[in-house]
């Protein structure tokens, strides 16, 4: 292949989309190597420590869309200290120094400062896309450097973020010369916003195809703007309380039944049952929607809802809609490939809202399944056995019961069975979660038959070091492995240490491994970092020289080119 | 949490739910989470306050946690103390109580209502329901003082604005009918 001319290998590898292609083919040879640095366009980094900015935009000098990922999955729940690390801005300056024509930018779980919004707002004249997930640590300032230095900004995303409110100024902060908005969504905000100000900015983005409006919006308000934006494809909604037979609630009637193009809804808090009749033109449409959100809707409304919606392929719901309401979903929603039913009773006080039945209606009805979060009082072998049977497309499969530890109900066993009939018939399983009693066995289940998994979830789970060697040793595609509350030590941690650098990370807590294990891990590999991250309690009360016999509460392991990093705060110990 | 077998013996004499025969699993220490099967209902309630206490468990992200938690306090406060309005009816002697949050709709309310008043030849109004020329009209007070009548609002809008019901006789009512 060297005897083709550059542009010709460059142009071939045009038809690489992914990342792991483009990856492969440059460590073929040198010449190759070059091709593919100077014409990759997209970069993904899964672990912000895993290697120096700097290095990736000197290797990448072409880079238009970079997506950095920072703290491990477990600080989503709490597990990861607040200022552990995964800081945004040595990326944005490591990017304005040496790839200003960057275009897009997704940040996940990282920290991110106005300070760096503010650098990023001036440093890139054709950035186009911001989308910020799971992160934290700047405020609606930062915000308004966004809207104000963009110019021709299409898209400003923002999930789940933790967003200090300064104010309502910043969307009026998009100059009126802005018309490129193609996708906006701030549902994540918590202040009010200048709904004056947002009518006109979505009148002229006459590209506007997504918008995500946060709580504080007003169905008054929401109906003024739907009547601006006939054309979006996905919508959440803001607060969706009005009074019945309001002037309001008939104009957003009207307006619903104007937006032809509507396949996505999201939002819906403080929804009331009655309302939610306003959406019932559109739900024939539907492709997606998000009801997680809305507690007050139950059971007998949502399924009322539910028939009405037969196209939909994703549809995310509070466990209020019951195995019953699960049944109807079964029989209505043959197109269905993702389904997440989230816990509205979060301490199990209350009556089993969705059990085995409704995940086995959902199987034998949505064939198309294969995306599955499920959190539930009680689970079956029997129930898994069959919905392995009924939905082989799995890729991705988490199971939650809530009770930690709970065996089978019917017959008081782990449930190794059942996630074992579930690894051994999809076999393109890529993620899972365990939940349940379970024993050394299903981690063996697992090491055997899940060749293509690449992300696995432990907690509370298995009887010995067995356990976690099985899946260290047999699970060829790993690349994550989160671990919490399992006896698992430093025999499994040490058996298979080339195993991680195969890896991205690997993170324990509340198991069994200890200081010297974690010492004797990061003295064989070189080039993995090993953190033991202490609780702040913990470090204040501990010796200087905790023995090695002491059992580490939090350890997370990367492989990194980039050595030990220097921004760790001290109660993290990098060995 | 305390030991499922009681040191002194009577362990197996304890109430408890769970198959027969069946043991605590050991777990490890450091958990100290009683087996789901093995608790009695006088249990249940402490251990959701312990379970309350594993940190990060269950694996929902705080975002969606901290969306609705007032609304579960609230909710819980609400079921537990009822929602008990007076109901008078012009003409009947003394008035009675009702509590709304047994009721799922206005259907179940105008049902109870009319179970309740029927001696004072209430069943008229529920049979020519909606049909202008009714005898009563269901009205309430809000929280503003005014009164207005029954159906105009989603339900849990009236329910959470209503201060006391009166059914209106004859010709007071005529003139309030909604029209639906």
């Amino acid at each position: 292949m060297t005897y083709f001319p550059e542009e010709v290998v460059e142009h071939i590898f045009d038809f690489l989309s992914s990342h792991r292609d483009r990856n492969i083919v440059s460590t073929v040879c040198k010449a190759w190597y070059r091709v593919e640095r100077l014409s990759r366009r997209s970069v993904f980094v899964g672990n912000c420590y895993a290697v120096r900015p700097g290095r990736v935009m000197a290797r990448f000098p072409g880079t238009k869309c970079l997506s950095v990922k920072g703290k491990p999955h477990f600080a989503d729940f709490n597990l990861v200290p607040h200022d552990w690390g995964g800081f945004a801005l040595p990326w944005i300056e490591a990017a304005a120094r040496g790839c200003p024509g960057l275009e897009e930018l997704r940040l996940k779980r990282m920290v991110v400062s106005d300070e760096s919004l503010e650098l990023l707002a001036r440093s890139f004249p054709n950035f186009k896309a911001l989308v910020l997930v799971s992160c934290e640590g700047f405020s609606t300032d930062g915000l308004a450097a966004i809207a104000t230095h963009c110019r021709g900004l299409r898209e400003l995303d923002l999930q789940e973020n933790e967003v200090e409110d300064h104010g309502r100024q910043w969307l009026s902060c998009f100059p009126d010369s802005c018309t490129s908005l193609e996708s906006l969504n701030f549902a994540c905000l918590k202040g009010e916003v200048n709904a004056g100000a947002l009518e006109r900015l979505v009148a002229r983005c006459v590209n506007l195809r997504s918008l995500k409006l946060n709580r504080a919006i007003s169905v008054e308000s929401l109906a003024r703007i739907l009547v601006r934006t006939p054309h979006l494809v996905e919508l959440g909604t803001g607060s969706f309380t009005v009074e019945h037979r309001a002037e309001a609630y008939q104009r957003l009637i009207h307006a619903f039944r104007k937006c032809k193009s509507l396949k996505s809804l999201s939002g819906f808090w403080d929804v009331a049952p009655r309302c939610l009749q306003s959406i019932y033109s559109i739900c024939p449409n539907l492709t997606v929607l998000n009801l997680s959100y809305a507690p007050a809707i139950q059971g007998a409304d949502l399924v009322k809802l539910i028939r009405h919606c037969f196209k939909l392929q994703k549809l995310w719901v509070l466990d209020c809609i019951g195995d019953k309401g699960l049944a109807v979903v079964a029989s209505t929603c043959k197109e269905l490939q993702e389904l997440r039913v989230f816990p509205s009773d979060i301490y199990g006080t209350g009556t089993a809202a969705v059990t085995e039945e409704g995940l086995v209606a959902i199987s034998s009805g949505c064939s198309k399944l294969n995306s599955l979060l499920y959190f539930c009082h009680q689970m079956t072998n029997a129930a898994l056995i069959t919905v392995a049977k009924n939905c082989p497309h799995f890729t991705r499969f988490r199971l939650c019961i809530l009770d930690p530890g709970k065996p089978d109900p019917d017959t008081n066993q782990p449930l190794d069975e059942g996630f074992g009939a579930i690894v051994r018939s999809c076999n393109d399983l890529r993620r899972l979660s365990l939940s349940g009693l379970l024993t050394d066995t299903v981690f063996l289940y697992i090491g055997e038959y899940a060749a293509r998994l690449e992300m696995l979830s432990i907690a509370f789970a298995g009887d010995s070091d067995k356990g976690m060697v099985y899946v260290l040793n047999g699970c060829k595609n790993l690349r994550k492995l989160e671990i919490r509350d399992s006896p698992f030590g430093d025999a499994a941690l040490l058996e298979n240490v080339g195993k991680y650098e195969t890896m991205r990370s690997l993170w324990m807590s509340s198991c069994d491994v200890t200081l010297g294990g974690c010492k004797a891990l990061a003295a064989k590999m070189p080039r993995l970092n090993v953190e033991v991250i202490n609780d702040r309690v913990e470090s204040d009360e501990m010796e200087e020289n905790p023995s090695d016999m002491h059992k580490v509460e939090k350890m997370y392991v990367y492989r990194t080119l980039a050595g030990a990093r220097n921004d760790a705060p001290e109660f993290v110990d990098i060995l | 949490m305390e030991d499922v077998k009681g040191s002194d013996g009577l362990g197996d004499t304890e109430l408890r739910l769970g198959l027969p025969g069946t043991s605590t699993a050991t777990r490890s220490a450091k958990r100290a989470l009683p087996e789901g099967d093995e608790e009695s209902h006088d249990e249940l309630r402490r251990t959701s306050a312990t379970k309350a206490q594993v940190v990060g468990w269950p694996p929902i992200r705080s975002y969606r946690k901290n969306s609705f938690p007032a609304r579960k306090v609230e909710a819980e406060a609400e079921a537990a103390a009822g929602l008990y309005v007076k109901v008078s009816m012009d003409g009947a002697p003394f008035l009675r109580k009702i509590d709304l949050s047994v009721y799922k709709g206005y259907k179940e309310l105008r049902e109870g209502l009319d179970n309740m008043f029927k001696c004072f030849s209430f069943g008229e109004l529920s049979r020519r329901e909606g049909g202008s020329g009714s005898e009563y009209a269901i009205t309430y007070e809000d929280k503003d003082g005014d009164l207005m009548l029954v159906g105009d609002v989603p339900w849990e809008m009236f329910i959470s604005s209503c201060k006391r019901l009166r059914i209106m006789k004859g010709s007071e009512a005529r003139g309030l009918e909604s029209r639906h």
